[in-house]
Order: C-alpha cells, then sequence, then structure tokens
C-alpha cells in the first residue's frame, strides 16, 4: 500500500514538468548565473564561493521541493475534492502522509544528484566523500519544518493561489536569508531580520557544512529550525483540523 | 447478522438547514437498491453518512454494524461519488493499482479495467480522457476492491442515454455477483432497470420504500400545460391530477391520464389553447407526490 501510493505520488509530481523540470533545473540556472563566474574566488575560511553557493543551492532546492510538492498538491487535491474520495477508501491517512513526505525526500534527493555533479564539473568544486555526504544529510534533514510549512500552506490557500502565495513567500525570503546572494551584501535592515528567518537557518547548516565560518554554532540553527519545524507543524494541524471541522463533520 | 448498512433515526443540519429529518434505512447484504428523490433531498448526505464523510447530527449511521470511518468496514466499501477529482497525470491502469493496493482481497486489475469498459483506455492519462470515461474508470475504482457494498452517487450524471444504459448494465452485472448496491439518482428508469427496491427521499425524509413498480403507479408521468383565459381551480375537480397550478391563465398540472382529464376538461366548457403534453421529469412528479 505504502509502496503503490508512494509511486503513485512520485509519478504525479514527476509528470508535472512544471514542478518537476523547475525544482531540478532552477537550481543548476541559479548556479550557472551566480556561482560558475566567481566560483573561484576565496572567501572567509579559504572556501571557494563555487563550493559556499552549491550549499546556497542545495539549501534553496530542498527546501523549495519540500514547499511546493507539499503545498500544490494538497491544494490542489482539496480543489478537485479528490480528498473526498480518498477518505471513503480504507487507505489509513498516516500512509497518505508518510508516502507523500517518502516522495518529497527522493524528489529533494534527486535534486541534490543532479545539483552535486553540476558544481563537480561546472564550478570545479572539490570536497571530500564526508563534507559532500555531510552536507547532502544536513539538507535533507534540515528540510523537514518546510514539510510541514508546505503542508499548512496547501491546506490555507485554493487550489489557484497556492503557487502564487508559495512564490510571494518563499523566494523573498531565500534573498534576504541570503540564499543568493551572500548575507553581507543585502540591506542592513534585511540583516537584522535574517538570522531569524528558517531559510536562514538551514543555510546556515549548510554553509557550515563546507566548511564556511558562520556565526553561530551548528547547534543553534538546528534548535531554531527545530522550533519553526514545531511552530509550522502546529499551523498544520490546525489548518487540517479546521478543514476537517468543515468538510467532514 | 448486522445489515450491511443502517441509517437509525439519523438527522444532520448544515448549519441552519436540515438535509436530513430522521431517516432510518436498513440495507441488507445483497440488497440492490436505488435513492430517488429531487435536488437537495437528502440523497447525498444520506450516502455520506453512511460512508463516515459526514457526521449525523442525531442518531446513526453503521455499516455492518460498525462505525463507518472504520478501516475494517471500509475495505469492503466501494463509493463512486459525485464530483470528485482524480489525478490527472496517472495513467488509468496506474491508478487502479493504486486502488487496488487499498483492499486486501482486490480484482485483478484488469478485470476491473475491463468490468468498467476502459481496456482500449488502460494507458490513457486520466487528463485525457472524457467525461464519461471518466466517470467509467470512478466505476472501475469503485470495484477494483472486490467490495460487499458499492455505493455510487448519481452515477450516470453528465451521460447520455446510450452511455446510461450500457453504464446500468455494468452496475446490474455487478450486482449479479450478489453484492449489495445502493445508487442515488435523477431516473426514474434506473431505478426501474435495476433495483429490486426504491427509497424516496423528500426534503430530509423518507416519503416511499418499495419495489419500483409500487413507486411508478404513484408517480404521475405526464406534464400538461395550456392556456385558458377563464379557468378556476374548481374545474378540476374531481380529475386524477396532481400538482396543478394556474399563473396568468397558464395552466400546467401533472396527470397519469392526460386524455382522461383533457376529456373532462372540454366537457365542462374550459376553452383550451397552446396544448402540451410531456413526460413529466421526477422532479415534477416528486412535487406531487409531497404536495397532496
Amino acid at each position: 500500500m505504502l509502496v503503490q501510493q508512494t509511486k503513485a505520488e512520485f509519478l504525479k509530481l514527476w509528470r508535472v514538468p512544471a514542478f518537476s523540470a523547475t525544482s531540478l533545473l532552477l537550481p543548476l540556472v541559479f548556479y550557472s548565473f551566480i556561482g560558475i563566474g566567481q566560483a573561484s574566488q576565496v572567501m572567509q575560511g579559504g572556501v571557494r564561493f563555487g563550493a559556499y553557493f552549491l550549499a546556497s543551492m542545495a539549501v534553496y532546492a530542498v527546501a523549495n521541493v519540500m514547499i511546493f510538492s507539499f503545498g500544490i498538491s494538497v491544494a490542489t487535491e482539496r480543489g478537485m475534492k479528490m480528498d473526498l474520495l480518498m477518505r471513503a477508501t480504507p487507505l489509513p491517512p498516516l500512509v497518505y502522509l508518510l508516502s507523500r513526505c517518502v516522495t518529497a525526500v527522493v524528489f529533494a534527493g534527486l535534486t541534490l544528484v543532479v545539483l552535486f555533479p553540476f558544481a563537480y564539473i561546472a564550478g570545479d568544486v572539490r570536497l571530500d566523500a564526508s563534507v559532500w555526504f555531510t552536507l547532502a544529510y544536513r539538507v535533507l534533514l534540515g528540510s523537514i519544518p518546510f514539510i510541514a510549512l508546505g503542508f499548512a500552506i496547501g491546506y490555507l490557500s485554493g487550489p489557484n493561489s497556492a503557487v502564487a502565495v508559495i512564490n510571494l513567500v518563499y523566494l523573498p525570503t531565500a534573498f534576504a536569508s541570503g540564499l543568493f546572494f551572500p548575507k553581507q551584501l543585502l540591506p542592513q535592515i534585511i540583516q537584522n531580520i535574517s538570522p531569524y528567518l528558517p531559510l536562514y537557518r538551514f543555510g546556515q547548516l549548510g554553509w557550515n557544512a563546507i566548511g564556511y565560518p558562520t556565526s553561530e554554532n551548528v547547534t543553534a540553527d538546528w534548535l531554531y529550525l527545530a522550533g519553526y519545524g514545531v511552530v509550522f507543524f502546529a499551523i498544520a494541524v490546525w489548518a487540517y483540523r479546521r478543514e476537517e471541522s468543515r468538510k467532514f463533520s | 447478522m448486522a445489515p450491511a448498512a443502517e441509517l437509525l433515526d439519523a438527522t444532520k443540519k448544515y448549519g441552519e438547514i436540515e438535509a436530513l429529518r430522521g431517516v432510518t434505512i436498513r440495507i441488507d447484504l445483497g440488497d440492490v437498491v436505488a435513492m430517488l428523490g429531487p435536488n437537495g433531498a437528502g440523497k447525498t448526505t444520506s450516502i455520506s453518512l453512511l460512508l463516515g464523510l459526514r457526521k449525523p447530527t442525531s442518531g446513526k449511521a453503521l455499516l455492518f454494524g460498525l462505525e463507518p470511518t472504520n478501516l475494517l468496514v471500509r475495505s469492503r466499501v466501494g463509493v463512486m461519488l459525485q464530483e470528485s477529482g482524480v489525478p490527472a497525470m496517472l495513467k488509468v491502469r496506474e491508478i487502479v493499482d493504486l486502488f487496488r493496493s487499498y483492499y486486501p482481497t482486490p480484482l485483478p486489475r484488469d478485470r476491473a479495467i475491463a468490468m468498467a469498459g476502459l481496456d482500449e483506455k488502460a494507458n490513457a492519462l486520466v487528463k485525457e480522457l472524457s467525461g464519461g470515461q471518466r466517470q467509467r474508470l470512478y466505476f472501475a475504482l469503485a470495484v477494483c476492491g472486490d467490495p460487499d457494498v458499492l455505493f455510487l452517487d448519481e452515477p450516470t450524471v453528465g451521460m447520455d442515454v446510450e452511455g446510461r444504459r450500457s453504464f446500468i448494465d455494468r452496475i446490474a452485472e455487478f450486482a449479479r455477483m450478489g453484492r449489495t448496491v445502493v445508487l442515488t439518482t435523477h431516473y426514474l428508469e434506473e431505478a426501474d432497470q435495476l433495483a429490486k427496491r426504491v427509497i424516496v427521499i423528500d426534503r430530509g425524509v423518507v416519503i416511499a420504500d418499495a419495489p419500483p413498480a409500487e413507486i411508478k403507479s404513484k408517480v404521475a408521468g405526464r406534464r400538461v400545460r395550456f392556456i385558458a383565459p377563464a379557468v378556476s381551480e374548481k374545474d378540476f375537480e374531481g380529475l386524477p391530477v396532481t400538482a396543478v397550478s394556474i399563473t396568468d391563465h397558464r395552466v400546467q398540472l401533472l396527470t397519469n391520464r392526460p386524455e382522461a382529464v383533457l376529456r373532462d376538461l372540454f366537457q365542462r366548457g374550459v376553452e383550451i389553447s397552446e396544448l402540451e403534453v410531456a413526460g413529466a421529469d421526477l422532479e415534477d412528479a416528486f412535487i406531487a407526490m409531497t404536495s397532496h
């Protein structure tokens, strides 16, 4: 059941090029435009910009998958009243949720499978095997709060507005968190805000993994993310319950 | 043994609106039941309660004597809902396989697809299906788990006459396997062809529960319209008519015997113009059934 459901969830996403192509290729495009030109520039701690920006894009790509895959599919299925039919089947809701999570993680993994070799070749990024690994597992693990965020957005916004809402929230925060340009280049006011943004904390985990000296220790970043995770999860559960009581009571 | 499906004095309010006002229905294993009624009568609400998609405001809804939300109970039930969507980017055989995986002893995939008459479309994406084909896909999804009870909420809505007929045949085929079928419909012919028992619901209450022939005899079959400059309610006294309405000399009524009614009206000296006799649709007929 779980296998079939996950397979179906994966195909559903994979066959929508607007999702699969953008989540797999957009990070490569950004990396080409921003990362490659200055890849050899050396930053603090002797880290090359190519590696720094790889970490940025890994964080960007994975969080993007989490928010979009959940947000849009939940919103669309609510719009199509698919949730109604699913609820009448013997499929346990937990299996449904789990299959979505597995799919999102697999998809996020795929973006890394594409991004890492690209950075290796085009950005001439050379890292120890253990560093590649640390980067990968940190961005996958750190993305969990964003699953909950996507879920919450999916339940709070309509099928047509979900994309707009997500872009409106995600792109500006990605900029403000220094995922496209290092934080130091941002306006002072944004710099003051960014430490409180979940994506910034998520970014710190990535930059730290490739050896960039981040301002606080990694434990603080994990704790921040865990805190955001709890908040997002609470919102998601609240939104889900609200929907329950409206549609199914 | 507990009945397959049961509503016990069930009521349902949506805010101020009373969709069901004390409905008791018992459906035994092997029954083939049609629920008839005009729009908003409470058919879909009854089905929703039985499926556990909605909770009764008071009273009970049970499947096999248990709560309908119980997953074991659900694994014995197949469902076709009104206007529910399925993922557009999956192929027919993929989504049938997906739904099969929810059930403990599903039908073979090709069999389920064949039962719905979708053999040629097995490899098509859902988004490529026509409206009627999509409806048949829902049927395949409803039967693929080889359920004991099949709930079909207006399964033929939006189909043409031909499509409806062949679809009804497919449901009948499933019922012949000894399964319980509960369907809601607007169409009296469907109930007649398929069901051994018809439950008529109107304004949230059951107003009839009987074999189709018995129900049909109660339903006025013709709608008669005409213009009569000098006519009053009195002229219709003693005639086999129901739901007479007169507005601005325009008369509308329902009857099973239009010839007799018109003959009597002529004898009473009623002048008639622009006469129109048409088959009453069920909506009209139910108004007739409930308005006297």
